[in-house]
């Protein structure tokens, strides 16, 4: 069931290019893996996104990668800091696949860890940017890393079932090669639970809200070049 | 009376939290189905947000047949319905079309600022919208009309029964490319920004006419929403504070009596145009 409680930052630990947000779990349920919850970013009008990382006991923690006023603000929390968190929201990963495969992109690694324990540590196909950024593999350990120019669908097997999170283009590129695969995207939100319509994507031919419909698709999730993706330099982040 | 602004929740996806308010306003219906402007919709700024939904809505035939027998299954709450178009026929085509046994009020949305505005005049839609139904009509108005308050009379000589004050500001806000962020262009302005802008759309229509004001606009504590009852509204709404905060409507309530009971008010109606010069409250004597 979700709900909004204020919290407290037990902990905030650098993973290469991005902050592990640690939190007590007060009331909240950690859902499942690929559901998010809004967190309050401080000093901004709007909370934002993220889909839950790890749930250690009594814990949530998020992966935060700070690219705009919003996320910044919730990486500079500090140990002790509240903040207010709303969920958990949307739709996560069907887990009911047989041989599954996590394939991720830069921060769209941030559901795995808590994704891969509930699939007992499936194999995984991680990209990144930069050595820096692909320090954050640590959260997956055994997990195979690319880093640019190769991309993860160069290395991708098939047969899988592949459960992916990422860039738009990676999420495109995965779903070329793996049309089954169930992809989470992203959206700039204001509410994350129906209310502001502003996270809508194209599917099907009608756009729908990612954050009640989402934002874990199928693969009859947005059309090539369909989703404006959520954009470092404006929106909401 | 505590409501949602327009576009601001949907009780359908979040029933728990239309049900903590006193009434709820659906977002605005217009005749055809509309799909609303292509994604980016909403970007947020120092102090506001912007959206350009572009009134997305499934359109009338769909949302009297489908969506408001929904609405009453599942909320037992009276049900404003906000109502668009791009002419007074669409406006009072709809009104017409609404039974009075399931909405408790009509409110006239007269200014979108992510749509091409309709022709007429305020004053002319609302005046072929009471000659459609018989339901209480609020006219939802701009706070950037120059005299606020000469649209205000017009619309009650057209039979309007309340205002809705106000609805968001056209804003833009750009990228670090030098773009818009928004795929439309501009938006509507909303949030913490638009208080000082509510509050002088009030207080100039208290002065201009005596029909009752659902106040809105950038409202996030209690104390906002007695300001807002002390120039002038009858009514209070939140919009954007419930994207942040779902459990706003009850935090607010309880707010709002507090700070009542700090001006030594009973409750916070008796804080009713207490801004306004000639009225006096515990809280303002001595200052005037």
């Amino acid at each position: 069931m979700r709900r909004r409680e204020r919290v407290s930052v037990v902990g905030v630990e650098e993973v290469g290019a991005y902050v592990l947000i640690r939190l007590d779990r007060g009331g909240l349920e950690p859902g499942a893996p690929g559901q998010f919850f809004m967190v309050e970013a401080p000093g901004r009008v709007l909370p934002r996104p993220f889909s839950l990382c790890l749930a250690p006991r009594g814990e949530l923690a998020f992966l935060v990668d700070p690219v705009g006023p919003g996320t910044s603000a919730i990486a500079g929390l500090e140990r002790g800091d509240r903040v207010a968190v709303f969920g958990p929201l949307g739709n996560g990963f069907r887990l009911d696949v047989a041989r599954p495969l996590l394939v991720g992109g830069g921060i769209g690694i941030a559901p795995f860890p808590y994704l891969a324990e509930a699939l007992e540590h499936p194999p995984a196909i991680l990209g990144f940017r930069s050595a820096l950024h692909a320090e954050a593999a640590a959260l997956l350990p055994h997990a195979e890393v690319v880093i640019d120019p190769v991309l993860v669908t160069e290395v991708l097997p098939e047969g899988r079932d592949v459960l992916a999170c990422g860039p738009e283009p990676m999420l495109e590129a995965v779903r070329a090669l793996a049309p089954a695969a169930q992809l989470a995207w992203e959206a700039p939100m204001a509410c994350g639970y129906g209310a502001c319509y502003g996270c809508v994507v194209p599917v099907d031919g009608r756009l729908v809200r990612l954050c009640v419909e989402g934002p874990v698709l199928g693969g009859a999730g947005p059309p090539a070049g369909g989703l404006v993706p959520a954009r470092a330099e404006g929106g909401v982040a | 009376m505590l409501l949602n602004a327009s576009g601001c929740l949907d009780a359908l996806t979040a029933p728990e939290v239309a049900r903590t308010l006193d009434a709820f306003v659906t977002k605005t219906v217009t005749p055809e189905p509309r799909e609303g402007n292509p994604p980016v919709r909403i970007a947020e700024t120092d102090s506001g947000m912007l959206n350009a939904i572009g009134l997305a809505n499934p359109g009338r035939e769909r949302f009297l047949a489908e969506t408001l027998p929904e609405l009453a299954a599942a909320l037992e709450l009276p049900v404003w319905v906000s109502v668009g178009g791009f002419s007074a026929q669409d406006y009072a085509g709809t009104c017409e079309r609404l039974d009075p046994a399931r909405v408790a009020a009509v409110e006239l949305n007269l200014s979108c600022p992510n749509v091409d505005e309709a022709p007429e005049s305020a004053g002319e839609i609302v005046a072929a919208c009471r000659a459609a139904t018989t339901l209480p009509l609020w006219a939802k108005l701009s706070p950037a009309a120059w005299d606020i308050g000469e649209v205000a009379r017009a619309v009650e000589a057209s039979g309007a029964d309340g205002l809705s004050l106000v609805n968001t500001m056209r804003g833009l806000a750009l990228g670090r490319d030098l773009r818009p962020i928004l795929a439309r262009g501009v938006g509507g302005y909303s949030g913490p920004a638009l208080r000082p802008i509510a509050l002088a759309a009030v207080w100039a229509c208290r002065r201009a006419t005596e029909l009752p004001i659902v106040g809105m606009g950038g409202v996030r504590t209690g104390l906002d929403a007695l300001e807002l009852i002390a120039v002038g509204a009858t009514h209070v709404a939140l919009g954007t504070v419930l994207f942040g905060d779902p459990d706003a409507p009850s935090r607010v309530r309880s707010e709002l009596a507090r700070a009542a009971s700090d001006y030594g008010l009973d409750n916070a109606d008796d804080a009713f145009s207490a801004a306004h010069e000639g009225v006096f409250i515990a809280g303002n004597q001595g200052k005037r």
